[in-house]
């Protein structure tokens, strides 16, 4: 087995893109640094450069002005194949090959990496394993016979084969059904926590960015950065006008989805009544079945006895 | 048997073959292998050199047309006025420069496969979803590896669906170079027409339309060998 390798850290250096022949950039004059290890989610409305602003980094689209550097080293410095057999590449549509097996699409990197056969089919049974599409059932078959969300599994796995420090995923769940999506966000998640990896992740739904990114840029129409925040300062405190906008009315809420009930020191129950809840409860959700029931707290039934959390105590944790 | 024969005899012809029935299995047996057989065997040769000529030909000219836009036209251009002359018109175009050759059939028969040939290669290689070449893309394949790996298995029921039709179309046309030289099932036809000898005509026409079926067959079977994606159960 080959080490697992270190994320990266990306830093956008007045990057700019222009199109010649449009008035305005695709991209402008953007700066920013995603520490290694985090996931970046870009936002913002179409016409706001993210997809353009993520393929520079793997120099599907070539910067006019500016730079990106990943570990240090700018992306120009590199040869394009090169760098691009280095980066995990996801996008919505997928894009598995037809032609080949799930077992051959997962093996396509370290088949041009000149990985030995043994190797390749350890590496892709793991990944199979890794995404929740058992090998055995899965290996042989054709991207036709499968589903739109194990094509995207399938896909993932793909982009980690050979095991990048750094991925680019271009609304990867934006053509699944919302129960598919949660799954496969979740399952992100679970991997992320596993793997590590420094992700720029474009999406234009906030709701995805907010559980997905350990930070968020929103741009703004003309490739300007809004505000590259994280979600809890993006909601508490949203840059201006079009953030606050975009982030939506909802904010408030939103940011209460953002905790869990076992991550707050409760009070002591106390015989106090009201919606038994589990403990991985978002505060959002704790919120709602406070208003469903009438109550002004919900009980939590953790390790250590019974705890609440009541409604002044919510509406000062949002201060 | 009265008297010895005043007419030099050339073969036992049976009733059925003087009576000019509709068919005599008979001449069949008796002219396999001095004429069926033979003409049969340069029928495919005939046919074989011209699709693999052409195949050769159109694939590098879609390969061509492929990387380079602006060869398509010309190319189409060029492939499309070939179809539209009449075999025969072609024949007597060509003969003052290649003669009353085998050449001269080929070059004819080549020519008619380009259109087709061209064509589908060329949707073929087009056929790629575009998130498809962008994965490539996006992993690092180069313009060659996309080509090799992907844009030409892709192409592979567009070529095969191609070499279908110009197979048949061969076949077929094939016989008409009977008219340059005495190559292929069309000499055993045509000299059958002259003399009216409905058993030949039937025979050789049938061996024409047979081997033109089997052709097609084992094409469908060596695309259903090399695409097995291409036939895999869908589910959805």
């Amino acid at each position: 087995m080959r080490a697992p390798r270190q994320a990266v850290e990306i830093v956008f250096d007045h990057a700019t893109k222009r199109y010649p022949g449009r008035a305005t950039p695709a991209v402008d004059d953007l700066s920013m640094t995603i520490p290694a290890g985090e996931v970046c989610c870009l936002v913002g409305p179409s016409g706001g450069g993210k997809t353009t602003a993520m393929k520079l980094v793997n120099r599907l689209v070539e910067l006019t002005s500016g730079d990106i550097r990943v570990d240090g080293t700018s992306v120009t410095a590199l040869d394009e194949t090169e760098l691009r057999r280095g980066i995990g590449y996801v996008i919505q549509q997928v894009g598995l090959f037809p032609h080949m097996t799930v077992a051959e699409n997962i093996a396509t990197v370290p088949r041009l990496l000149g990985w030995s056969k043994r190797e390749t089919a350890q590496r892709t049974d793991e990944l199979l394993d890794l995404v929740d599409l058992p090998a055995r059932d899965y290996r042989s078959r054709y991207a036709s016979q499968i589903s739109g969300g194990e094509r995207q599994r399938v896909g993932l796995a793909r982009a980690l084969a050979a095991d990048p420090p750094l991925m680019l995923m271009d609304e990867p769940f934006g053509a699944l059904d919302p129960i598919t999506r949660t799954r496969l966000q979740n399952e992100l998640l679970r991997i992320q926590r596993e793997l590590r990896k420094t992700v720029i992740f474009v999406t234009h739904d906030i709701d995805e960015a907010i559980l997905v990114g350990d930070r968020i840029a929103i741009l703004r129409e003309g490739g300007v950065l809004a505000q590259y925040d994280t979600p809890e300062q993006l909601l508490a405190h949203p840059a201006d006008d079009f953030v606050a906008r975009f982030v939506g009315a909802d904010r408030g809420l939103k940011r209460l989805s953002l905790t869990r009930l076992d991550e707050l020191e409760l009070e002591p129950a106390n015989g106090a009544v009201g919606p038994l809840l589990d403990g991985h409860t978002t505060l959002r959700d704790a919120l709602s079945a406070m208003l469903n029931d009438g109550a002004r707290a919900v009980v939590v039934d953790g390790p250590d006895g019974k705890r609440m959390l009541t409604l002044d105590r919510l509406t000062e944790l949002l201060r | 048997m009265a008297a010895e024969p005043v007419i030099p005899d050339f073969g036992e012809a049976s009733d059925c073959v003087s009576e000019n029935r509709l068919f005599c299995p008979d001449w069949v047996r008796d002219n396999w292998d001095p004429v069926l057989q033979p003409a049969l065997v340069e029928h495919i040769k005939l046919t074989a050199i011209a699709v693999g000529v052409g195949f050769v030909l159109s694939l590098g000219a879609a390969l061509l047309a492929h990387r380079l836009r602006y060869v398509e036209r010309p190319v189409a251009i060029v492939s499309a006025v070939i179809y539209t002359i009449p075999s025969l018109a072609l024949f007597q175009l060509l003969v003052p420069v290649t003669g009353l050759t085998v050449t001269t059939v080929e070059v004819a028969l080549i020519g008619y496969t380009l259109l087709i040939l061209f064509r589908n290669f060329l949707a073929g290689l087009r056929s790629t979803p575009p998130e498809v070449l962008e994965a490539a893309r996006g992993m690092g394949l180069t313009q060659n590896q996309t080509l090799w790996r992907v844009e030409l298995p892709l192409a592979l029921p567009a070529i095969v669906a191609g070499l279908r039709v110009a197979v048949v179309s061969t076949i077929a046309l094939a016989t008409v170079a009977a008219f340059v030289v005495s190559e292929g099932l069309g000499g055993p036809i045509l000299g059958a027409l002259r003399l009216d000898f409905r058993t030949e005509i039937i025979a050789a026409g049938a061996l024409a339309v047979g081997l033109a079926i089997v052709a097609d067959g084992l094409l469908v079977l060596a695309q259903r060998a090399v695409t097995p994606w291409a036939s895999a159960r869908r589910v959805t």
